[in-house]
């Protein structure tokens, strides 16, 4: 069975992220190992399974230059995003649902609640999703998101990035995450980056990568992302 | 065996994930897979909550993701797909709301129970809970993971049949005197 690692994660409270403060729980959470010795049959909701390649998307849905356009082209920095999806025994994950959202190219949400005085593209929605294919690897194509200010603290700017989203096998495996760019220099200023281990921060910087960059069309960018899928081999419960 | 890859680390939901991750959003262009409903044989019922910060107010921007088993507790069957999800974003009650049907038991040492997953703005890395039901009682006396659990925190995890209304009520509460019961996977 997988196992959530809290030290590869960020913590529930970090002093410098305000919302944190209210909404993060205080209790530590139960270890829920014990359930494995419990339950001879060891099929529980979060590990049960099943889940993968069960999800259907639309042909245009990983293109985002493309999948909301009015009769125009989207303004901005076109890119193209290509990455594996592995689990932490490094086995390819395929038919997983990634879902993306992100800002635009000058900082804004397509969200009602999104209130930056930046435009709106009408060109531009900024939601995509794909499945992975049998090793494990995806594309999107999109637009540069632009930083935007967001109340944390004073003049708190957030650096770009694009929310991702991942569902593989069970429920156990779920992550969602935020994806940077390489020598972002709000990064040193952003408490929700911060917040990883000191360890774990580059895991969250895609790199830029000549090889995936589509000549007179698009820049590339590298992003691999790492789930904590299930074992080849059952976890020792007494060393699990 | 030690895994070989470091995980890539959790990140918050941040506030607009409803437009990425919910089907109410975008005038239904570009839809989420992922709705609010459960469809399959068995009990229809409904249910309904909120999620409460630590200041006591109803969090307005919360996303709950549920997993369950059929009506004869299998997780998996293929011809069922127990997996859905709801904002709180929907309404001005902030509430999240699904209709599913009622699931079986998987066990004889296990009561029905709905998986739940919680994410929002200001949660680094989300959290689980379980949803038991509150018509279930000598079932909930005998399950392997509610008897882990306090006695004393237990009413955290138990839905509460409103038979006028037909509503499993299920809130959520992040901290406080009434904190819901998390598990660590
Ligand atoms: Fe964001």
């Amino acid at each position: 069975m997988p196992k959530i690692d809290l030290h590869q994660h960020p913590p529930y409270f970090y002093a410098d992220y305000k919302s944190s403060h209210s909404r993060g729980p205080n209790q530590d959470p139960i270890d829920f190992s014990c359930l494995t010795a419990l339950n001879p049959s060891e099929v529980v909701a979060e590990f049960a399974g099943g889940l993968r390649n069960r999800f259907a998307v639309g042909d245009l849905d990983h293109d985002l230059i493309r999948n909301a356009q009015q009769g125009g082209i989207p303004l901005g920095e076109r890119m193209v995003i290509s990455g594996q999806v592995l689990n932490q025994w490094g086995k390819p994950e395929s038919g997983v649902l990634i879902e993306v959202w992100q800002a635009n190219a000058s900082g804004r949400y397509a969200h009602k609640d999104d209130g930056h005085d930046v435009p709106l593209d009408p060109n531009f929605i900024g939601v995509g999703r794909c499945i992975t294919d049998k090793e494990g690897r995806y594309r999107f194509y999109t637009i540069k998101p632009g930083a935007y200010p967001w109340k944390n603290h004073p003049n708190a700017w957030r650096p770009q990035h694009i929310h991702f989203s991942l569902i593989s096998e069970s429920i156990a495996d779920r992550l969602v995450t935020q994806m940077y760019f390489p020598g972002d220099p709000l990064l040193d200023y952003d408490p929700i980056f911060d917040a990883v281990p000191d360890s774990a921060k580059e895991h969250l910087i895609s790199t830029f990568d000549l090889s995936v960059t589509e000549a007179d069309f698009a820049l590339g960018y590298h992003f691999d992302i790492v789930l904590a899928g299930a074992n080849a081999t059952p976890v020792d419960p007494e060393h699990g | 065996m030690e895994p070989d890859l470091p995980l890539t680390p959790s990140q918050t939901a941040g506030p607009f994930f409803s437009m990425g991750l919910n089907q109410s959003e975008n005038e239904g262009r570009l839809a989420s897979p992922l709705g609010n409903e459960i469809t399959g044989e068995g009990e229809a019922i409904s249910i309904a909550g909120r999620v409460i910060d630590g200041n006591g107010d109803p969090v307005p921007d919360a996303l709950i993701e549920i997993r369950q088993a059929d009506a004869s507790g299998n997780f998996r069957n293929p011809d069922f797909f127990g997996l859905a999800r709801s904002h709180t974003g929907e309404n001005l009650e902030a509430k999240f709301s699904f209709r599913t049907i009622k699931p079986g038991a998987a066990t004889e040492l296990e009561a029905p129970y709905i998986s739940v997953a919680v994410y929002m703005r200001g949660l680094l890395t989300h959290v689980y809970t379980r949803l038991y039901f509150s018509d279930e009682s000598s079932a909930n006396e005998k399950d392997a993971l509610l008897n882990q659990v306090p006695e004393t925190r237990q009413h955290t995890l138990i839905a509460q049949h409103d038979e006028s209304q037909g509503i499993y009520e299920f809130d959520i509460h992040m901290q406080g005197k009434n904190e819901t019961v998390f598990f660590q996977l």
